[in-house]
């Protein structure tokens, strides 16, 4: 199992430290030849606009669009961006997902948050069925889902937070800035 | 379900998503969209460039709020705006504004010669500058989230970035050797609090993000810091008083994500136009300098 961790921009290296204390190979990705070999990829945290520029210029688009079909790929909050098909605002996006997000949609860093989450996917695999612990940094929000994607969690207000689609996935919050790393073993689980 | 807002996790984490990034310097709504457009993972907002405070000479002040408010409108991306060293009020007014991140910055003008502000105090977070690794957690143990090697701002000279960058990072590595008990001593020795030198100790790095800052004026001065080990790199001057801004900014973006690849720093290197004039440092009279304010 590798798991390659997109490095354009953004905490790559969090979810490296996080894959590498589940003994898990992962390398790092900037350009598209980087994607072979891989079972999946992260997309990690970081500015949506920053690593969507980069993704085109560095002709990354396609090769990412092509990988999705086939592999799993996880988005945290500016990756869940990117992997969706609208972020109601023009740039560059991986349409992977049949989500639509809402950039920023509790506000500036003044807003940003810590939250206990009730996740009900994490406890199917036999893990402690605790409250897991998000933190949200100026993040999005899923304002709907379509087709076949499905909620995983939402806030107590209704709002979505965490989306899956057959083996793409994408979180609001941040399981790469903590030390919870159920989250990680479930996108393991959907990258066999 | 509680939600708590505020957090040093919280302020923390905002400076890890900036990792592997450029900060841009902007004066106007128009420069942001620029750096915006190019790929800057954040703005920081100010009336003027640092090379322009030094022309201009006189006391440097936070920025007229509503010039911020106003380059707040135009961009998604993070805003930074700079308040003078221990004047918390500017950092309250910032904060009422909405501003993402604080920089309490010797750019502008100390207001305290003795104190920095108490940054617990704030829910938004700050960044402040250091020398070596003393006053960078010095920082950190007032509260700052994250931090910046100062380097020499306003010149386009990168040697005192490097000189700041090699000092953390020297010491650094020399406290993850040394025996436990005399982190007490060296605590004492760098005046910094003796907590962090031990978390410091135990991460192999800095507890909190650190960038690079004051005087990367080409995708090469970018590249070497981020190879020195810096997690990004603040461009102030750098961009805007370069023949091809909107040019050179993208391509400085690029070298930060490409740093360790020279085939692609040589590619977007290529044809960028005049870079920023500078001032050679070892050339300049030390009372004209600014990294030596902040305590």
């Amino acid at each position: 199992m590798k798991i390659g961790v997109l490095a354009i921009q953004g905490d790559f290296a969090e979810h490296i430290v996080l894959l590498r204390r589940l003994e898990v190979e992962t390398c790092e990705v900037r350009l598209p030849d980087q994607l072979d070999g891989l079972n999946g990829l992260i997309i990690p945290g970081g500015e949506s606009t920053t690593i969507g520029k980069l993704a085109v210029d560095f002709a990354l688009l396609e090769p990412l669009r092509q990988f999705g079909k086939t592999h799993a790929i996880w988005g945290t909050c500016a990756g869940a961006i990117f992997l969706s098909k609208d972020a109601s605002r023009n740039q560059p996006l991986l349409g992977l997902m049949d989500i639509t997000v809402a950039r920023n949609a509790f506000g500036r860093q003044v807003a940003s948050f810590e939250a206990d989450l009730e996740i009900a996917a994490l406890q199917q695999d036999g893990s402690s069925p605790a409250p897991y612990h998000a933190i949200f940094i100026r993040a999005p929000i899923i304002e709907a889902v379509h087709g076949t994607a499905e909620v995983l969690s939402a806030l107590p207000d209704g709002r979505i937070v965490a989306a899956r689609q057959g083996h793409l996935l994408a979180t609001s919050f941040h399981p790469e800035l903590t030390d919870d790393d159920r989250f990680h073993r479930y996108f393991l689980s959907l990258s066999k | 379900m509680e939600q708590q807002t505020g957090t040093f996790t919280v302020k923390k984490g905002l400076a890890q998503m900036l990792k592997g990034g450029v900060i841009m310097d902007v004066v106007t709504p128009e420069h942001a969209k620029i750096a915006e457009d190019a790929g800057a993972c954040a703005v920081m907002a100010l009336e003027r460039v640092p090379a322009d405070i030094r022309a201009q000479g006189g006391v440097a002040r936070m920025s007229d709020p509503d010039l911020i408010r106003k380059i707040m409108d135009s961009v998604s991306i993070p805003v930074m705006a700079k308040c003078r060293i221990g004047h918390f009020v500017e950092a309250q007014i910032l904060e009422s504004l909405g501003v993402d991140y604080i920089d309490e910055s010797e750019v502008l003008t100390p207001a305290d010669e003795e104190h920095h502000i108490l940054k617990h105090n704030f829910k938004v977070p700050f960044v402040c500058g250091c020398r070596n690794l003393g006053e960078a957690l010095r920082r950190v143990g007032e509260g700052a989230a994250m931090i910046r090697t100062k380097g020499e701002a306003g010149t386009g000279d990168v040697v005192e970035a490097v000189r700041h960058a090699r000092t953390v990072m020297g010491e650094i590595r020399r406290l993850t050797t040394m025996a436990d008990e005399e982190l007490m001593r060296y605590a004492k020795e760098i005046g910094a609090p003796y907590e962090l030198v031990k978390e410091t100790k135990e991460l192999g790095r800095m507890p909190v993000v650190n960038f690079a800052a004051g005087g990367v004026a080409t995708p090469a001065d970018a590249a070497l810091m981020m190879q020195l080990g810096v997690d990004g790199v603040f461009v102030g001057s750098g961009i805007f008083k370069s023949g091809d801004p909107a040019r050179r900014a993208a391509a400085i973006v690029k070298a930060v994500t490409h740093y360790n690849d020279p085939a692609i720093l040589a590619e977007v290197s290529m044809n960028l136009g005049e870079p920023m004039v500078g001032r050679n440092i070892s050339q300049m009279p030390e009372s004209e300098k600014i990294a030596g304010r902040g305590w």
